[in-house]
């Protein structure tokens, strides 16, 4: 198996020589050019990358320099990326779509003497900045189109460096040892790469990794997942992410993996179908993405067609999970499943590019539950996964065949994961990284005395299945004044998986008990309402109506039944709920752009609704100031009903696991 | 990939295509009068004015779609008296239309397709077998097609139909058409027209890229001054069918007659 020789080679350039050996003939990486895809094997790879290397290093790229990566997933970029490795350089991708200004703090930051680029555009962005980079020294660049007019004393194209390379390569057979030497003086403590955090939270900070312990913690979850040369995957995620180093790059290196680079950002759901890869990773929102998509062609279709589909998403619903996961299911139930997977859902799979996948995977945020179970129920093997970067991705994965919605999986091989008294997930793991870039400061504040290092989420293991569940940001979660652990996060998500729930907001820290501000979704609850006669005006009436009261209560009480299954969860069970006579805006300063619940203004905003929900009222006035759509502003009054929860037992015997 | 066609070779710099004392009037209403400017090889020529103006009376004549009653044209060194669309085509001119005119059934492969049509050589009999051949073209020209979606960023779009595009996309096709014939001379009607900020800078973007990357000669009209003025090397500017200034876009941005014609001083 290729991870087994993995471990013998400590650099990623020294894995690039052993796949040109071991997997010469085997695809390495396809790019689709002018609709066409064109493939390159192992040995293809590595004769382009030996001669840009050489190119490079004329440009004067010497061990230990930092070289700027900035662009979309294109093979020249890859190649750059394994020639300035195979110099000892370190390879600093930054994100395609970064303005002007974060790229300039990334390359001074970096301190970066040189940059490779997609194109024109990139090209430009750097230019604009080029008096804050004093030590930006060359540019190089795929795409040649639109910069025949720009000063190339400092600029070079990716494609002469390779032409000139080769032919000094052809000739001279001492610059050809001298190269091999080069790669053979690569060590596996050196670092390989410097990954940019994305930055939500302050200045982004370089995460510096060393190649060795990258290698070992991409072999450990090429064995996990059984990933070999024969898989193929489409790359198609940001370079500058670890999702896209790790998965793509690390793992297709390790494992002898094709990937495949789309034709442009926008096609990549048409290459994905044209490819039909065998490991697929996508953040949950894609995943949602596909599933209108199909659902809005879906009421386009014809009248039998439709029923068709529904039919049997029915019977996926009913038994495809079961079937997947090895638990008994009646004759009938397969019968009925294996021939939805004859009319449908293989069709359905092959139209989304997903025919193939034999491990899917999700991470970055909570899935939902009718969402994950949809695509499982076709039969696709997607499961989630928990990492970081400071990890070098990986820290938690979920095996075939243990899947749960809302659990982030087993702890991975020679990972060490604790969870302090706060509930904070602390690690160690393979991959783990060498330090911030340049800044010793924040790297001590990230690690325990012990060597551990803090993630920043507050997690823990479910009993029954012993898998890590991540339940908030540590800084957000609270405790009752009892002492319960309250994350807050955790319950608002639960809730908000109902479709008839849109947004939750939940109170506690530092209080008796647990409480909910609700907002339903005026679609589906309106809806409903429809269906059963249920007269409205406004979503001010339909929020206060007695039936929905009835219909959210019924919610309110399964995530209870829920929260009480966990034990560490079930002291902070929704004790009163209340449903707000108005839907939270951002127009009003109550959501975030990113529609982002924002706690403190709305407890301030709507105090008289908390105190109600703490003295024990039956209902409360509440009158607020609303902005409408063409600026005026105007006056909701209303009286709010608040209602109270019956909690489970704590130590519940019987509830959904996981 | 430039293939070269028909007519002897002028360098750039030199003048493409001359306008002498034109005319062309439409019962009694003048269009155009008396007007001469000419578009030299390589650069992007801009032809502005108030509504009605006869700007597009003026690309049509340059096309040969109007017959002016007098003056002459003289492309590429051959002066004519009358000239078809269909000529000026296979002479080397490409246009796109102010009303975008696409086949909005057909895909936007084929629609670019559409615009080799002057370049296939083998008859209906070759192309009903689709084989031999015919196919050895089909090929070679599809390659042609596929570099221009690669050129105009619209890979994403190769096999929807165009009717089912927003209209900035549409625009960008049928720039695609135009460049599919490899023109000498592009005359682009309005190719910024309805278009939002980002849809214009694209536009101006392929437009700049075009004349650099393919050498090919523009001109164009356009409403939007500032685009105008920031993509063309030399404004002619009209006004009631006569031509009131002609020179660099500072010149004729600062000239009285030009500023009076678009604020409407009474003449």
């Amino acid at each position: 198996m290729a991870s087994e020789t993995a471990a013998s080679a400590d650099t990623f350039p020294k894995l690039l020589v052993r796949n040109a050996k071991k997997f010469a003939t085997r695809p390495a990486i396809r790019l689709k050019y002018l609709g066409i895809w064109q493939t390159w094997t192992w040995q293809q790879v590595l004769d382009q990358v030996r001669p840009l290397a050489l190119g490079l290093h004329k440009l004067g790229i010497k061990r230990g320099d930092t070289v700027a990566i900035v662009g979309g997933n294109r093979p020249p970029l890859y190649w750059s990326m394994m020639a300035v490795q195979m110099l000892g350089g370190i390879p600093v991708p930054v994100y395609a779509d970064a303005v002007a200004d974060e790229l300039a703090y990334v390359l001074d930051h970096a301190e970066v003497r040189f940059a490779a680029v997609e194109d024109q555009e990139q090209v430009d962005k750097i230019l604009s900045v080029s008096e804050r980079l004093p030590k930006l020294e060359q540019i190089v660049y795929d795409e040649p189109r639109g910069l025949r007019d720009y000063d190339h004393s400092r600029m070079h194209a990716i494609s002469s460096m390779i032409a000139d390379g080769r032919k000094a390569l052809e000739t001279d057979p001492q610059i050809s040892a001298w190269l091999d030497d080069e790669i053979a003086a690569g060590a596996g403590a050196d670092p390989c790469v410097i990954l940019y955090t994305s930055g939500t939270t302050g200045a982004s900070k370089g995460v510096l990794l060393t190649s060795e312990r990258s290698i070992r913690a991409a072999t450990d979850t090429v064995t996990f997942d059984k990933l070999t040369e024969k898989d193929e995957a489409l790359a198609y995620l940001p370079l500058a992410w670890v999702g896209d180093y790790y998965l793509n790059y690390a793992q297709g290196l390790v494992a002898g993996f094709c990937m495949a680079c789309p034709e442009s950002p926008d096609t990549v759901m048409q290459d994905l179908r044209e490819i039909g890869p065998s490991f697929y990773f996508a953040p949950p929102r894609t995943f949602e993405q596909m599933l209108t998509r199909v659902t809005i062609r879906m009421e386009d279709a014809g009248a039998f067609k439709r029923w068709l589909f529904h039919y049997f998403i029915g019977v996926a619903r009913r038994y495809g999970e079961r079937i997947l996961n090895g638990e008994p299911t009646p004759l009938h139930g397969r019968l009925l499943y294996g021939l939805g997977k004859l009319v449908i859902y293989e069709p359905l799979k092959n139209v989304l590019g997903l025919s193939r996948v034999r491990v899917a995977y999700t991470a970055g945020e909570a899935i939902g539950p009718e969402l994950f179970g949809f695509y499982r129920s076709l039969g696709l093997n997607l499961k989630q996964l928990y990492g970081q970067t400071e990890a070098f991705l990986y820290l938690t994965a979920q095996p075939d065949g243990e899947i749960y919605s809302d659990t982030v999986g087993v702890v991975c091989p020679n990972v060490d994961i604790k969870i302090t008294e706060s509930g904070e997930v602390l690690f160690k793991s393979p991959g783990m990284f060498a330090g911030y870039f340049k800044d010793e400061e924040k790297t001590a504040a990230a690690m325990t005395p012990d060597g551990y290092v803090k993630t920043g989420d507050a997690g823990f293991f479910d009993q029954k299945t012993g898998h890590l569940k991540i339940i908030d940001r540590a800084k957000d979660v609270g405790r009752l004044k009892d002492g319960t652990l309250f994350a807050p996060k955790y319950i608002e998500n639960k809730l908000k998986f109902y479709p008839n729930i849109r947004e939750a907001m939940a109170l506690g820290d530092g209080r008796d008990f647990a409480t909910v501000m609700l907002n339903i979704d005026l679609t589906a609850v309106g809806n409903w309402a429809e269906r059963n006669n249920v007269v409205y005006g406004s979503y001010q009436e339909l929020a206060g109506h007695p039936l929905v009261y009835d219909m959210i209560e019924k919610h309110v009480a399964e995530v209870n039944r829920s929260l009480a299954s966990e034990p560490i969860m079930a002291g902070a069970q929704i004790k009163r709920f209340l449903i707000l006579h108005k839907e939270l805006d951002a127009d009003d300063g109550e959501l975030t752009r990113t529609q982002k619940v924002r706690r403190g203004f709305i407890a301030e905003r709507y105090a008289p609704l908390l105190t109600a929900l703490y003295d024990g009222s039956k209902e409360a006035d509440i009158a607020t100031q609303v902005t409408f759509e063409d600026g005026r502003k105007g006056t909701i009054a209303a009286r709010v009903k608040i209602r109270d929860m019956q909690t489970e037992p704590v130590p519940a015997a019987v509830g959904k696991a996981a | 990939m430039r293939a070269p066609s028909s007519g002897p070779e002028v360098a750039a710099g030199d003048v493409l295509l001359a306008v002498e004392n034109v005319s062309l009037t439409f019962g009694g209403v003048k269009a155009v009068t008396d007007v001469s400017f000419d578009i030299r090889k390589g650069e992007i020529r801009a032809i502005i004015g108030p509504n009605g103006a006869g700007k597009t009376s003026m690309l049509n004549i340059i096309n040969g779609f109007y017959q002016p009653q007098r003056g002459r044209i003289s492309f590429k060194g051959v002066t004519r008296t009358k000239m078809r669309p269909y000529e000026a085509a296979h002479g080397g001119i490409a246009r796109t239309f102010q009303n975008v005119a696409l086949f909005r059934g057909m895909t936007v492969l084929d629609n670019i397709m559409a615009g080799r049509t002057l370049k296939m050589k083998r008859g209906l009999f070759w192309q009903l077998l689709r084989h031999g051949p015919a196919l050895a073209e089909e090929i070679k020209h599809r390659a042609a097609v596929e570099e221009i979606i690669d050129f105009l960023k619209i890979q994403e779009i190769r096999r929807v139909p165009v009717g089912r595009l927003p209209y900035g996309l549409q625009k960008r096709v049928e720039l695609g058409r135009a460049l599919a014939m490899e023109p000498e001379l592009l005359l682009l009607d309005e190719p910024m027209a309805g278009m939002n900020i980002e849809e214009k800078e694209d536009m101006s973007r392929f437009v700049l890229d075009v004349n650099d990357y393919y050498g090919t000669t523009i001109a164009l009209i356009e409403h939007d001054m500032g685009v105008v003025m920031d993509l063309s090397d030399r404004v002619v500017v009209l006004d009631h069918g006569v031509k009131i200034a002609d020179g660099t876009p500072d010149q004729v941005k600062n000239d009285q007659k030009v500023i009076d014609a678009y604020l409407g001083v009474a003449h």
